[in-house]
């Protein structure tokens, strides 16, 4: 079978809804079919790599320490847009670091995350085979 | 059906994964694994010790797979291959050690 590209498009804030959840939960088993996976946050979605998130006071599980284990899945793009980002004064400090470890390379640890404009992340979708919206 | 594990009554789902992952004490990996004639040693807990700091960390059990590659970085390349933990957990190291861990069914488990 001839590997596609799946890209999987995050647009809105964690918590509140499910679909951030349930799109990581798409993600991490669709990586055991060893297709060629990509993630975008945008628009609130990138809300969702926020560091130091605390969901005591919402009755809700914190699931942000499970992005980190996208590397191990093998999740290694994950696309974040600059424009969103700045919108909504935030910048790459604020978010998670997220890596991936290179097993080829005596596991030399490199990041995941990729800062991108609009217009490249336009690039980025024109190319792919399956997107996915949540 | 519950088990029960030093004297206290501890709730599984229908698979048999403790419906409250807080529940878990080292007597519920014993419980479990005596009624599937299984007798845990040392290696076996590796397993189950790594299963439990793996979800302390990320948050999920990891599929097999995932499993199987961060045990060979972490205990060694003969131990990182299926070979080596069905060896261990002949019912499938993600479910059956999962659930002496007290985990969930592992996240991309098909």
């Amino acid at each position: 079978m001839a590997t596609k590209k799946f890209m999987y498009v995050n647009r809105r804030a964690p918590y509140g809804t499910i679909y951030a959840w349930e799109a990581l939960e798409v993600v991490l088993i669709g990586a055991a079919f060893e297709q060629d996976v990509s993630m975008a946050f945008v628009d609130d979605g990138v809300f969702q790599l926020m560091k130091g998130q605390d969901t005591a006071g919402i009755d809700m599980k914190n699931f942000s320490p499970t992005y980190s284990a996208l590397g191990d899945y093998e999740v290694t793009k994950i696309y974040v847009e600059k424009e969103s980002l700045e919108e909504r004064g935030l910048t790459l400090d604020d978010l998670q670091h997220l890596v991936w470890e290179d097993e080829d390379e005596d596991w030399a640890e490199k990041d995941s995350i990729r800062l991108v404009s609009r217009a490249e992340l336009a690039e980025v979708f024109a190319g792919q085979d399956v997107m996915f919206n949540f | 059906m519950p088990i029960e594990v030093d004297g206290k009554v501890l709730e599984t789902d229908e698979e048999g994964y403790l419906a409250n992952i807080n529940d878990w004490v080292p007597g519920v990996a014993e419980v479990m694994s005596k009624e599937d004639d299984l007798e845990l040693t040392d290696e076996h807990w590796d397993i189950i010790n790594f299963l439990r700091e793996y979800y302390e960390e990320y948050q999920i059990a990891p599929a097999v797979r995932v499993l199987t590659k961060a045990v060979g970085k972490k205990l060694g390349k003969d131990k990182g291959n299926s070979k080596y933990l069905y060896g261990l957990f002949p019912y499938g190291p993600g479910k059956q050690a999962c659930r002496y861990a007290g985990l969930p069914k592992p996240t991309g488990c098909v």
